[in-house]
């Protein structure tokens, strides 16, 4: 049976809640720029492409640095953050919400872009034709459309945030109780002589959680596409 | 009523055009791929032209030497589509609702009403667009596009896509839209046959020009 130390909890409830605040900010956001790169044309729009799927490519660690580098304590716009909003990163769950968010953003973007490019645009046509302006004809009928893309882009990005870890690792280091994640409790625990039967456990919560948002995501993006379409 | 004078290069040929209408239904005829939907997708705001003039009512909705360009959502045009193009996650009677959630205004029982019964639709209200027969799809397009309550409706060879025994179908209802919801139409087509019984006047197109304007006598030249 599963019994895990006061740490050990703690760090799967922060896990928790930093994927679920990493993902519900950055879907705004997710949405907003895969319509841009779905719908628009604009001059810089495959640089914006690139950047959005940078940290996918970066090994995680150098996107934690370059978190480091801009958004900390002392750095440009983390110092400028801190004196005049009171947001502050560096060492706080926060800071750990930010990498995950960073990190599962591309996970994230990709199929809600894919999701609009499949709605056929002479939809939004009739829409126009009916009175509806840009803002009527997205809400109305390209995001409920493309509602199955977009489950499956914040579970895709869900899952992400949860594991992640050497961005994270990087930008706010490993405190329990405020970043230490699973996936970096896990990672403290098997450089500790007696931490493995410890390790197991939450390398099992670990993967039940992960199969958890699978199969609800499957069922979730499935049930959308059948509603959407009257069954 | 309506006076549309456009130029525009499409591809390999250009389109000159000019016609006007005073009501009933004026059928474009000519060809497929003759620029047909190009002009009633000018008409209707969909696709810009490279020069000229679009009027309807005395409202100016396009005039390129004035700058003029008026956004598809705010020529009040109805379009029936060749596909219909319903949406797909809305129910029929959502559908038809559309055009009028969209204006903002309230209610009106007593002309959708009118106009299920006129589509004979009202049987249908509650399905998906999915689960409609092509004539039926058609038929709630025009619903929709009605119930918008516009000042001119626009049909792209709507029954292009039915088989003969739905045209024959459909060509009752469309004639009783043209008798009785008071608006003036738009119909473009290639098919003689079709639009012989819906025509009061006819506007000829070939080679991106109006060759002839008169009555349904020129459907039979």
């Amino acid at each position: 049976m599963l019994h895990l130390s006061p740490q050990e909890w703690i760090a799967v409830q922060l896990s928790l809640r930093i994927a679920v605040v990493a993902t519900v900010v950055a879907l705004p956001f997710g949405v907003a720029i895969a319509w841009l790169l779905a719908r628009k044309k604009f001059w810089g729009k495959s640089l914006l492409d690139a950047l959005v799927h940078l940290p996918l490519v970066l090994p995680p660690v150098v996107t934690g640095y370059l978190l480091l580098i801009t958004l900390g304590r002392r750095a440009p716009v983390g110092a400028w953050l801190a004196d005049h909003l009171g947001i502050v990163f560096s060492f706080r769950w926060t800071g750990a919400a930010l990498a995950c968010g960073v990190m599962a953003f591309p996970l994230l973007v990709r199929p809600i872009r894919l999701s609009i490019e499949a709605i056929d645009r002479r939809l939004e046509d009739a829409a126009s034709t009916l009175g509806a302006n840009g803002f009527w004809s997205f809400t109305t009928v390209t995001l409920p459309l493309a509602l199955p893309g977009i489950i499956a882009g914040v579970m895709l990005g869900f899952a992400k945030a949860l594991g992640e870890f050497g961005a994270t690792i990087t930008f706010v280091s490993n405190i329990p109780g405020e970043t230490q994640t699973i996936s970096a409790a896990i990672y403290t625990l098997t450089q500790v002589p007696d931490g493995d039967r410890a390790a197991l456990q939450l390398v099992v919560v670990s993967i039940v959680i992960s199969v958890a948002a699978l199969v609800a995501s499957e069922w979730l993006s499935r049930r959308a596409a059948a509603r959407l379409h009257g069954e | 009523m309506l006076a549309v004078q456009v130029e525009k290069k499409l591809g390999d040929f250009s389109l000159d055009i000019l016609f006007a209408s005073e009501g009933g239904a004026t059928v474009l005829f000519g060809p497929s791929g003759t620029g047909k939907t190009s002009i009633i997708n000018m008409i209707a705001g969909l696709l810009t032209p490279d020069r000229g003039r679009i009027v309807i009512d005395d409202e100016v909705l396009f005039d390129d030497a004035k700058g003029i360009d008026v956004p598809a959502r705010r020529r009040h045009v109805g379009y029936v589509f060749q596909e219909g193009r319903l949406f797909p996650h809305f129910s029929v009677k959502r559908n038809l609702d559309y055009g009028r959630w969209m204006s903002g205004h309230a209610a009106d029982p007593a002309a959708t009403a009118k106009v299920v019964e006129l589509l004979d639709i009202g049987h249908l209200l509650e399905r998906r667009p999915r689960k409609l027969s092509g004539g039926e799809r058609q038929r709630v397009a025009v619903g929709r596009a009605l119930l918008m309550k516009p000042r001119l409706l626009l049909l792209d060879e709507p029954l292009a896509s039915l088989d003969a025994g739905r045209k024959a179908d459909i060509l009752p209802y469309l004639e009783r839209l043209r008798d009785e919801a008071k608006v003036p139409i738009i119909y473009v087509s290639h098919d003689a046959a079709e639009v012989k019984r819906i025509a009061t006047r006819v506007v000829r197109l070939d080679g991106g020009k109006v060759t002839a304007t008169g009555g349904a006598e020129l459907l039979s030249a």
